[in-house]
């Protein structure tokens, strides 16, 4: 690498920089040629012409250069010695348990905060975009993060079970007339059959392989829904799901609504700030459960799982056993997940089921560090919030022209942000993989010697 | 593509028919089989070289199908080349180039730092790559699907039944000469030249091939460039084939191509096309037999049960796992 290199006259090293520069700028002009500078577009007679956009090309190139000047720069500047990133144990867990206390107190205080700050009116945007899409994120997080983080199966088909809780609970609605308080528990019980189901025959494949089977799987899955026209309604959908009703009081306008029995003046703003409350319980039941699954000996070995599959297998643990009980309660808070989506859309298609989403899930777990429950819930915060802040950037119509808009390039800078975060920190935000138990006893024995064939 | 809408196999055909339109399946199959071959050996390289799934690879091929568009038409409409096989030829070429490039660059920028990382973080990043590239030739191109200029559409007609015509297109002609020779190219290459030695030193052993002064990063890009290489010749075929071209055209063939891939035996190159050719046929003659609505289905299907009963493919070696 170019920092590693000692580092000759002052001169020479400007104008190496400057040659290195100068090549980075022509490897984007490689690659912004075709796919920049001449735009495909229809005209009247639906005919494809080109359009050249040779500024852009520009644009690109001078950010190359100055771009990769900046990070030459920087890499050769003197480095401070960076303190370790790992905090004692100790000092981890209070400042975990402090920042979990502050996190949950916040939650519970949004909506009022939300409301005081933006009014009754502006304030629907904040709890329902922010707050329930994010929570609805934190909570499919934190059911992988039982698969992925604990038990270390990477699942690239999560939606599946997602989906299979949403069109359970809009099935169960429409064919038997079931309230959505009795359909959550039947859809997160028919995702963890399916979790079962599906895991049982692949889970004997391991890293990559298991990776692309549960993608497949999640494809199948989301083609069944869209060819199955006669149940699930294709690319149509199923609509008119009802939202939870308040121990039995439905929110709406009518006299047995919420507002009418409690005296209020009705807005459609307490259901959402209920819905808010009904998501965020989900979600700490998740978190609770997964706390407390760890101390369990199923929660032991599925960590061990994670460590070292074969080290598992000759100490008597049942693999197979193992897996599929960490796949079917993964999905089960999966489904849960998907219940409460198809509730609070009151809408549901197969749109909602794509290998994005999955994607975008895994991301945010192991962006937040494997394993981690707050890394988990930080980075739905960021990835989610993030992408909803683009929204919201209206302003910037202003600078680009009335063509701009923010949200075009939502995914692009997603997909960006998952490659840059990666490489910065490939263990994720919080990269907290020590196991729950360990011996007492210090030994100098550590991964790295072991291999070595020291230990 | 497909077999005319009006055919169905309740109608009154005579066996000779049943038996022309199975030919004509077959013909269509093999043409989308050799696509399917062509990207599958970038995956198939690529798992054999660093053990990874180059989970972008299906959108440089999407790319690639873009970059052949925009230059064929450069060519014909902005530099009025008459000769239309001079222009694919450019095309070709240039398709090749650029998007080893953009391979390069991928390889160099999100894969590289992660080298010797823990086992999820390239694939991750791979996912990364594959979300940013599509969506980024859907926010310079436009989200629209993209007709293009009809060429070579005349057929040979080599077989006429009683009311069905078996037909052979230029455009299928071209794709099996294009698909035999570079496959030959390839060949050539990783069997005969340094570089195709480096490559299978480092896929048996890159810490020994590294001892043994091979530059195992320059090899690896290599192979990249290679696998970008032959999906760009698939681009331009499917391109010209389709005669459309959408940003969300990466996916789905590049599982089929994993599909095809791990068929054959992931890390082995005839494997890959083998694995290729099989999944063009079936997924046609799935099409043309049974539903043309679970087709993919039908592929899937095929990747999962592969996996689980035959996971070192029809060509592969077995993987011992050790401790």
């Amino acid at each position: 690498m170019d920092a590693a290199q000692p580092r000759p006259m002052a001169t020479s090293a400007v104008a190496s920089m400057l040659k290195d520069a100068l090549g980075s700028a022509l490897v984007a002009l490689g690659l912004a040629v075709p796919i920049l500078a001449l735009r495909t577009e229809q005209n009247m007679a639906n005919e494809l012409i080109l359009q050249p956009r040779w500024g852009y090309v520009g644009i690109a190139v001078l950010a190359a250069f100055v771009g990769r000047l900046l990070y030459l720069t920087a890499a050769r500047a003197p480095r401070l010695p960076r303190p370790r990133a790992g905090l004692s144990t100790a000092a981890a867990g209070n400042a975990g348990r402090i920042f979990a206390v502050a996190g949950l107190a916040l939650l519970l205080l949004y909506p009022p905060l939300a409301l005081t700050l933006a009014g009754s009116a502006g304030s629907i945007k904040w709890i329902d975009n922010f707050g329930i899409q994010i929570l609805i994120y934190v909570m499919l997080g934190w059911g992988l993060n039982i698969v992925v983080g604990l038990a270390g199966l990477l699942d690239l088909g999560y939606v599946a079970f997602y989906a299979v809780g949403a069109y359970s609970t809009a099935l169960l609605v429409h064919n038997f007339g079931f309230g959505f308080w009795l359909c959550l528990p039947i859809a997160g019980i028919m995702a963890a059959f399916w979790g079962i189901m599906l895991g049982f025959p692949v889970l004997r494949l391991r890293g990559d392989y298991l990776a692309i089977v549960t993608l497949a799987f999640g494809e199948i899955i989301r083609l069944v829904l869209i060819n199955w026209v006669p149940v699930t309604g294709g690319y149509a959908g199923i609509s008119g799901i009802p939202r939870p009703t308040f121990f039995g009081i439905p929110f709406n306008a009518s006299d047995e609504g919420f507002a009418a029995v409690f005296g209020l003046e009705f807005t459609p703003l307490y259901r959402t700030i209920f819905l808010f409350y009904v998501i965020l319980a989900l979600a700490l039941l998740t978190n609770w459960v997964t706390l407390r699954l760890r101390r369990l000996p199923v929660g032991r070995a599925w960590e061990a799982l994670r460590e070292d599959e074969i080290a598992c297998r000759s100490l008597g643990i049942n693999t197979t056993n193992t897996k599929l009980t960490a796949f079917a309660i993964g999905a089960g808070f999966g489904g849960f997940a998907g219940s409460f989506f198809a509730a609070r859309q009151g809408f549901i298609s197969p749109e909602s089921f794509t290998f994005l989403e999955s994607a975008l899930v895994v991301a945010i777990v192991v962006l937040g560090g494997m394993g981690s429950q707050i890394g988990v819930a930080i980075a739905a915060i960021g990835m989610i919030g993030g992408t909803e802040i683009l929204r919201e950037l209206d302003w910037l119509k202003r600078i680009f022209g009335a063509d701009f808009e923010p949200t075009h390039y939502r995914m692009l800078l997603f997909g960006l942000a998952m490659v840059l975060l990666m490489i910065w920190r490939p263990r994720g935000l919080i990269a907290s993989r020590r196991p729950s138990i360990f011996l007492r006893e210090r030994r100098a024995v550590r991964a790295e010697l072991v291999r070595e064939g020291h230990g | 593509m497909l077999p005319p809408e009006t055919f169905s196999l309740a109608g009154n055909w005579g066996p000779a028919a049943a038996m022309e339109y199975l030919l004509q399946q077959l013909i269509n199959g093999i043409t989308l089989g050799s696509i399917y071959g062509l990207i599958a050996i970038g995956y198939t390289m690529v798992f054999g070289i660093i053990g990874m799934v180059n989970f972008a690879h299906g959108d440089v091929f999407m790319l690639s199908t873009f970059i052949a568009l925009i230059f064929l038409m450069a060519l014909t409409q902005i530099l009025g080349i008459g000769s239309l096989a001079v222009a694919l030829f450019v095309v070709l070429i240039l398709g090749m180039l650029l998007t080893s490039l953009w391979a390069w660059a991928i390889e160099r920028l999100a894969y590289r730092p992660l080298r010797g990382s823990f086992r999820l973080a390239p694939l991750i990043s791979a996912i990364g790559m594959s979300i940013f590239l599509s969506n980024l030739v859907q926010v310079t191109q436009g989200p629209r699907n993209k007709p293009v200029p009809s060429i070579l559409s005349d057929v040979i007609i080599i077989r006429e039944g009683a009311n069905y015509a078996v037909t052979l297109s230029y455009k299928q002609i071209l794709i099996a000469v294009v698909t035999a020779a570079l496959l030959a190219i390839f060949w050539y290459v990783v069997q005969k030249t340094t570089l195709g030695r480096a490559q299978r030193a480092c896929e048996q052993d890159s810490r020994m091939a590294a001892l043994l002064g091979i530059n195992v990063d320059r090899t690896i890009s290599l192979t990249f460039v290679m696998g970008a290489a032959l999906a760009a010749v698939a681009g331009m075929l499917f391109m010209i084939y389709y005669g459309v071209v959408h940003f969300n055209d990466g996916f789905v063939p590049g599982v089929k191509a994993f599909t095809a891939a791990v068929l054959g035996g992931i890390g082995s190159l005839p494997g890959a096309v083998l694995g290729g050719l099989l999944i063009g046929l079936i997924e046609t003659l799935w099409s043309a037999y049974f539903s043309i609505d679970y087709k993919d289905v039908a592929t899937f299907s095929i990747l999962v049960v592969t996996l689980i009963f035959l996971p070192s493919g029809l060509l592969g070696r077995p993987e011992v796992e050790k401790v």
